[in-house]
């Protein structure tokens, strides 16, 4: 405890260490909106070089809070109760969320410059986002935590409808904008009751509170619950509320949807695990069934969708990770729901293979990036061939395709997957680790046939296209990282073993 | 029988697993300068025969080093922890049990890249097949090599997207959807036996298959095992391939290459049914006794299943593929192997450890004749083969028709052949199976599987009579002149012809290792 607020005193002091992560997104971004002004239009490039910069910092400020003991905000009659916590699930997802918005902002650079997106406010929207998702994993109040969610979701619609002059990028935005806000109302009715129910925002201190709920108030404090979760589901896009996505992947941006795809999600998850595990554990027999059976139907439908689609349709390539990412969703739901059976911490598997998984999907992501500067349409078709003109793009799409699938070489993806049937195992939930294993036979057609398409002969004469420098700095990162990990897998694994809350 | 220093061992073993890693990321890179052959085709190709051989070299040097006269202890071991999270080690070792089979993929992968050196299947560039022919030989090996369940998992799925590859790229006809029966089916089961895996190594808190084996599955309640046994079997099962889960295996030896269909035949079903003696029976003992009877039910069906559609095939006018005849003669033999380790005996166990090695020298022997056959006449179709008379081999190739009805007397269990022992010791087996298993049935599965020796005598000799035997009509345009048994040919063939006499003559040499191995397995670490 670094705080030590006088009892009597209502001046806090602030560890301004503890939340350097988000803050300095969040000035960065400021600094980016104002330097718009002032910036002449041929040196627009130097705003994103600056939040390129602003990220890297965040990310450096994350060292000193590796042991994961910090806490601020805490309130002046009890210094335990914090709204503000640097432990170390905060720091993995501050990570995670950072990383993920440094390699979009990666693929940013050439994207803004080619679709003539307005630069200063790209930037900032970004950052915006991204300061958000931060600030999330460390609020342990309800205020803060609804507070941090919308900082994170609102800019991201309006980075969904940049593509000024193009119908489908606004539909999305709007799809993605009403499902959004409906999801936050619903989420916000749900918190008013549990706060009616226990007279606190604090989210430990829900936990000691909802123990013993009056039984007049039982009913208010259980819709409370199912509210709040629902409100979440949303967020992760979890069936059936997941409605909204292959239409705002295919219509964002794709370094937008890739943020989506990975921060997004992030985002979601975060929120979901700190209202289950750390405010409702005395009600996890209310969510632990539910998210199971979520779980299951979103892998299953995600999944299934993603293998209706065809090859040769428009942006089949984004459709088809836009979908996956739903079936992944389903995935990552299981240690979540099985945390509700079990005494032993299992949302740590979660946070494993989230890991994981935002390095993978960053990567897909990024070789789409790539291709889709030769083929605006980015069909799967169009992947064709790829290993005869960029063999290391290819080789590097097929291993993070086959991670994605938990298949050698994808060694890290392999191990991922056996944290959560571990997870699923441990807590009895046989069910649903049967479901899991099917969702993965299916999951594993369409991303081999993707991979198989890489390697086929390429039809015509393919051109040559320079390659810009930061999408290639982003394939390699990935790569790289993906490969270490697949060595190492220590280095993920290790977090779903014991508690990361402090 | 020699003396290698220990570590020297454990740098062999580890180097057999790694090695063809290393070989596959080389073949993809350009040859360096002084490697580069003829042209990049051949200089690949010739990569690949390096490396498998240097493979078989450290294979054999490790079968001299091994201690012959303590065959049940693991030896060459090493252990290093790897991922603590998921208290996953690399534990590697060798014992009676998995040398052999250590020894016979390094060898059928050697034979196969060095016919392919001289035979290229059709398809595109020779890189990347033998950079595929390399990991699977990795995968192969390193199945048989490591004691952690874990790192089996992921053993038993690397050789997976290499296969696939394999079959669609280079395979024949139909070959897209036959590679993807392959993969799904093996994955779906693969999957399903990870959670039996988990299951095993949640509830005993160890993923080390040597504490598990000595635990002999006391720390595991009966409907644990029952469970994981259940589980891990369907996976392995299904690679094995056991009747009913059979039905991806003919399509894919039908349309994978020649080279694919004997390495498929000859190592990767021997995956499935090491996993059932390595794990199964001593990690839970009582779940398998349960399901024992059933499993000994499924393979004698699938004997009789497997020879009479293999009968059906070579009928005339069943328009019956050579190929797919041996893939379902496969079914049949690998029901052999299952009946003697669902007896449970030392016996029964020694017996189906031994057809597994009678098995893979002799379908891939056959493989490989069949693959030349195609070559030489275009097709594996029997009936255009055989014409009105008979193909005549005798008469236009002496030595590949000879060498087709060697494979076929083998296959058939000609005692002094190695066929004879595997099929006769697992009946032994299912004669007098373990304590608490029903005699009376395994009698009837005993005498059921007499029953599929007769038929695969049978339908051996109908295609020997049919394709070496008839009327050599030299004038006929549709009968032109077949070259015979070349020199590599004859080079990839007689080692394989050698240790299929060698074993069947003298037996002993095979069952000296696994016997001492078994007794310890069965018992659970108690002798």
């Amino acid at each position: 405890m670094t705080v030590a607020a006088e009892s009597a005193s209502l001046v806090q002091s602030v560890d301004w260490t503890a939340i350097a992560p988000p803050t300095i997104t969040a000035v960065v971004g400021l600094i980016v909106l104002v330097a718009d002004l002032f910036v002449p239009e041929g040196k627009k490039a130097l705003l994103g070089r600056l939040s390129i910069a602003g990220l890297a910092v965040a990310l450096v400020s994350l060292l000193p809070l590796r042991a994961g003991d910090r806490s601020t905000f805490c309130l002046t009659s009890d210094t335990e109760v914090c709204s503000y916590t640097a432990d170390q699930f905060t720091v993995v997802i501050q990570l995670l969320v950072l990383g993920g918005a440094l390699l979009t902002a990666l693929l940013s650079v050439t994207e803004t410059a080619r679709d003539k997106l307005p630069a200063g406010e790209f930037w900032f929207l970004l950052m915006s986002s991204a300061a958000g998702a931060a600030l999330l994993p460390a609020s342990r109040d309800l205020a803060t935590l609804v507070v941090a969610l919308e900082v994170a979701s609102l800019p991201a619609f309006a980075l969904v409808g940049m593509k000024r002059g193009d119908r489908l990028s606004s539909e999305a935005a709007l799809k993605f904008f009403l499902s959004s806000v409906t999801a936050t109302a619903v989420m916000l009715l749900g918190v008013s009751f549990v706060y009616a129910t226990t007279g606190t925002l604090h989210l430990t201190e829900i936990a000691v509170r909802l123990d013993d709920v009056p039984a007049q108030l039982d009913t208010l404090a259980k819709a409370g619950v199912a509210l709040t979760l629902v409100g979440f589901a949303f967020k992760t896009a979890a069936v059936p509320f997941h409605f909204w996505v292959p239409d705002t992947y295919v219509g964002a941006p794709l370094p937008v949807a890739a943020y989506l795809s990975v921060i997004g999600k992030a985002v979601g998850f975060t929120g979901l695990i700190l209202v289950t595990v750390v405010a409702f554990p005395s009600y996890a027999d209310v969510w632990g069934p539910a998210l199971a059976v979520l779980a299951a139907l979103t892998m299953t439908v995600g999944n299934v969708a993603a293998l209706r689609q065809s090859a040769t349709r428009a942006y089949s390539a984004v459709r088809l990770l836009a979908w996956s990412s739903v079936g992944q969703a389903g995935y990552l739901l299981v240690p979540i729901a099985a945390a509700a059976y079990s005494s032993d911490d299992q949302i740590g598997s979660t946070v494993a293979y989230a890991l994981m998984y935002a390095v993978v999907n960053l990567g897909a992501f990024a070789v789409a990036a790539l291709v889709a500067r030769t083929h605006p349409l980015n069909r799967i078709a169009d992947y064709r061939g790829l290993y005869a003109t960029r063999p290391l793009a290819a080789l590097a799409l097929g291993f993070f395709l086959l991670c994605l699938a938990g298949l050698p070489p994808g060694i890290i993806g392999l191990f991922a997957k056996v944290t959560v049937f571990s997870a699923a195992v441990d807590a009895g939930l046989g069910w649903l680790a049967v479901v899991m294993a099917v969702n993965v036979v299916i999951a594993l057609y369409y991303y081999l046939q993707w991979t198989a398409v890489l390697f086929r002969a390429p039809e015509g004469e393919p051109a040559k296209h320079a390659v810009p420098v930061p999408v290639t700095v982003a394939i390699v990162l990935t790569a790289v990282l993906g490969v270490a990990l697949s060595g190492v897998p220590q280095t993920v694994l290790r977090f779903a073993t014991g508690s990361l809350f402090q | 029988m020699i003396d290698i220093s220990p570590s020297v061992m454990q740098f062999l073993l580890a180097f057999v697993v790694v090695a063809p890693l290393l070989g596959a990321v080389a073949a993809l890179l350009p040859a360096p300068p002084g490697l580069k052959g003829r042209n990049p085709d051949q200089a690949v190709l010739r990569h690949g025969v390096t490396v498998t051989g240097a493979i078989l070299v450290a294979a054999l040097a490790l079968t001299l080093g091994f201690d012959h006269d303590h065959p049940s202890k693991m030896q060459a071991t090493t252990d290093i922890s790897w991922i603590p999270a998921l208290d996953v080690r690399i534990h590697l070792g060798i014992d009676g049990i998995s040398l052999p089979l250590l020894v016979l993929t390094a060898l059928l992968t050697f034979l196969c890249a060095l016919y392919s050196y001289f035979k290229m299947p059709a398809g595109p560039s020779p890189k990347a097949f033998v950079a595929l022919l390399l990991v699977l030989e990795s995968g192969t090996l390193a199945t048989f090599a490591v004691l952690d369940l874990l790192l089996f998992f992921l053993a038993f799925e690397m050789v997976l997207i290499p296969m696939y590859f394999l079959i669609a790229r280079w395979g024949g006809a139909e070959r897209r959807a036959a590679a993807w029966k392959f993969i799904l089916y093996t994955l779906l089961g693969s999957v399903v036996m990870l959670l039996g895996l988990l299951l095993v190594g949640l509830k005993a808190g160890t993923f080390d298959m040597v504490a598990l084996a000595t635990d002999n599955g006391r720390g595991l309640t009966t409907s644990v095992q029952v469970t994981a046994v259940l589980a891990i079997g369907v996976g392995l099962a299904v690679k094995t391939p056991m009747w009913p889960l059979h039905s991806w295996l003919p399509d894919a030896h039908t349309a994978a290459p020649t080279v694919g269909s004997v390495l498929l035949a000859g190592v990767l079903l021997k995956m499935g049914t090491y996993g059932f003696v390595r794990i199964a029976l001593p990690v839970a003992p009582d779940g398998m006794r349960t399901l024992a009877p059933y499993l000994a039910a499924f393979a004698v069906v699938g004997i009789i299943y497997g020879s009479l559609a293999c009968l059906a095939l070579a009928r005339k006018g069943a328009k019956g593929d050579l190929k797919r005849l041996i893939a379902y003669s496969s079914v049949g033999h690998m029901g052999f192997v299952l009946l003697g380790i669902a007896s449970m005996t030392p016996t029964g166990v020694n017996g189906a450890l031994f057809a597994n090695i009678a098995h893979g020298l002799i379908t891939g022997l056959l493989f490989f004749l069949v693959g030349a056959l195609k070559d030489r006449f275009g097709t594996a179709d029997l009936d255009t083969l055989a014409g009105a008379t008979g193909a005549a081999l005798y008469g236009r190739a002496p030595r590949l028709g000879g060498l087709l009805a060697f494979g076929a007397v083998a296959s058939l269990g000609l005692p002094g052949l190695a066929g004879f022992w595997g099929e006769m010791l697992t009946m032994f087996g299912a004669f007098d199976p373990a304590e608490g298993l029903s005699r009376p049935a395994f009698l009837t599965f005993m005498a059921i599987a007499g029953v599929g020796t007769l038929l695969t005598a049978a339908y051996l000799l109908v295609v020997v009579r049919r394709v070496c035997m008839g009327v050599p009509q030299r004038q006929a345009p549709e009968q032109a002149t077949i070259a015979d048994v070349q020199g590599y040919e004859f080079a990839a063939w007689t080692p394989l012809v050698a240790l299929t006499v060698l074993a069947g003559l003298w037996p002993a040499v095979l069952l000296g290792l696994t016997d001492p191995a078994v007794q310890k397995l069965l018992a659970g670490g108690k002798s």
